[in-house]
């Protein structure tokens, strides 16, 4: 009985505790806002800055000091290979020259390094950001999964045991995924792909994750951004049309359709050639936009803040007050997006492959 | 717009990077991660299977058991019976042998008795003769006790065979 009131007074506590941190966080941020008035605020670099790729990546700003971590350039232009800091090339609004390069500030290439001689963008593979991002998730997903694999294989030596901690939250999600979605979608060829539908299940999902946490190793948008999708999409294509059969080639160029359909003028085979195209175009966009969407609503809610409190003190704290609660409703759909995008392109990917599977029928 | 167009140099590191961690997690993650679960599955399965015949195979044992033991009760009843029945009659039968024998024992008392009597009396007959005819010696040997009694006996006993003689 005790007990029980213990605990009912303890959520209680959490839930007055958690309101008066909300509360706090508001009253900070439009005591921080009014404080900025002086500038203007721009909304739209502030989200594009802050969804973009960039050489630094920027934690905060207290004051005027900006507080970033500065990443390595490497770039190959007129003057052959050159890797150098990017704190040489300076900070937004300060852009300096170095060795011939320097940040473009306006333009196509604004926010990238151009040579200043031509204003041509040399060959960058710089370690941006984005990059950063994606090699701490990539050392997550390795570190995760071997270390789940080398559990089950310790496992083996003593017999069946029964799985604990991370492994025991994983499995039933790769058993669901593997037996449930990939092994019916790509029918009885899986096992040739289900390696590469797992990693991407669990890429895009860790990565999704990792993009709304808003504090350091988080907080890049990696699957908001167009090149990683379409290296995803790029791949699924390639096995798709690698791996197709007989059947699935015969399908795009004899389909089983009226023959005035098919000659003289190939109406149907032209249209089944650009589906081969539009299914992995639709993946590449589906995850960049969905995801590109999510941070940028989050962005600008709390970028509505900032805008009403150079108005005034009060329009900040009334605006504050719905922009909290819609940001912590929509970090709430972004966890739900997060999975079902993670899952949609899995799925999808598995579903194309698996038409690309279909046996010659009898 | 810088939004649309792919960083080459993102893609570049995004091509790298999930192909090798699409390799090594292809070949060391995964199979070890789904065969083992398979395996356990089928072993969950295989084990679940055996379980149920063991279980069936129990319920069998148990029945048998059951079976036997009811057998063996009734056989230890008509044990029980067959035995009670058996001491009834051996009981019945020392009875009537004995009574046989009891009257053979009697008859041949009987018998042996009715001997011992035959022969009591036969002696006591020849005794009495004995006795008789020693009391007549001694009472006709006082009579005779002088000469002439005696020949008047002799006389007396001359004429009687005489006289049977004629």
């Amino acid at each position: 009985m005790s007990q029980s009131i213990n605990k009912t007074m303890g959520q209680t506590g959490k839930v007055l505790f958690i309101a008066l941190l909300c509360i706090l966080g508001v009253v900070g941020i439009v005591a921080f806002a009014s404080s900025e008035t002086k500038k203007d605020l721009d909304l739209k670099e502030m989200v594009f800055g802050h969804i973009g790729d960039a050489y630094n990546w920027h934690i905060t700003t207290v004051g005027e000091t900006h507080i970033s971590i500065p990443l390595p350039c490497i770039v190959y232009g007129e003057n052959g290979l050159n890797v150098f800091c990017a704190s040489r090339l300076g900070h937004e609004g300060h852009y300096k020259e170095y060795n011939g390069y320097k940040i473009a500030e306006e333009g196509d290439n604004a926010g990238k390094i151009i040579e200043v001689s031509t204003g041509q963008r040399p060959v960058d593979l710089s370690i941006t950001k984005n990059v950063v991002s994606l090699l701490i998730s990539c050392a997550l997903l390795l570190i995760i999964f071997l270390s789940i694999a080398k559990k089950y294989n310790k496992c083996k030596e003593t017999g069946y045991c029964k799985p604990t901690g991370l492994q025991a939250i994983l499995e039933p999600l790769i058993v669901s995924l593997h037996d449930d979605i990939i092994k019916p979608s790509v029918g009885k060829n899986y096992k040739k792909f289900s390696a590469y539908l797992l990693t991407v299940f669990f890429f895009i999902f860790l990565n999704n994750v990792l993009g709304i946490i808003p504090i350091f190793p988080g907080g890049a948008n990696l699957t908001g951004n167009i090149a990683v999708t379409l290296v995803l999409a790029v791949l699924t294509f390639l096995l798709t049309n690698i791996f197709g059969t007989k059947a699935y080639w015969k399908d795009i160029f004899w389909p089983h359709v009226p023959i005035g359909l098919k000659l003289p003028i190939p109406i149907m085979q032209f249209i089944e050639i650009l589906g081969i195209f539009t299914k992995p175009i639709a993946l590449c966009i589906r995850l960049f936009a969905n995801m590109f969407a999510g941070h940028v609503m989050v962005l600008v809610l709390i970028g509505l803040i900032f805008v009403f409190s150079q108005m005034s003190v009060v329009a900040g704290l009334g605006v504050s007050v719905i922009s909290v609660l819609l940001v912590v409703f929509m970090s709430l759909l972004e966890c739900l997006v997060c999975f079902i995008q993670a899952y949609v392109f899995m799925t999808l990917s598995a579903l194309f492959i698996g038409m690309a599977q279909v046996e010659e029928e009898e | 717009m810088s939004l649309l167009t792919p960083d080459p140099g993102l893609l570049f590191w995004m091509l790298l990077c999930f192909l090798v961690v699409a390799f090594i997690l292809g070949k060391w993650g995964w199979p070890a991660i789904v065969g083992m679960i398979e395996e356990r599955g089928n072993y969950i399965e295989e084990s679940l299977k055996k379980a149920d015949e063991a279980n069936a195979a129990l319920a069998n044992i148990k029945e048998e058991a059951a079976k036997l033991l009811s057998d063996a009760k009734n056989e230890r009843l008509e044990m029980l019976k067959e035995a009670s029945r058996l001491k009834d009659q051996m009981i019945s039968d020392a009875k009537t042998q004995a009574v046989a024998e009891a009257n053979k024992i009697m008859d041949s008392a009987k018998e042996s008795i009715q001997l011992e009597k035959d022969n009591a009396i036969k002696d006591i007959r020849s005794q009495v003769a004995e006795l008789s005819v020693n009391i007549a010696e001694k009472i006709i040997r006082g009579e005779l006790k002088d000469a002439k009694a005696q020949t008047d006996m002799i006389n007396k006993y001359l004429d009687e065979v005489n006289i049977a003689k004629s």
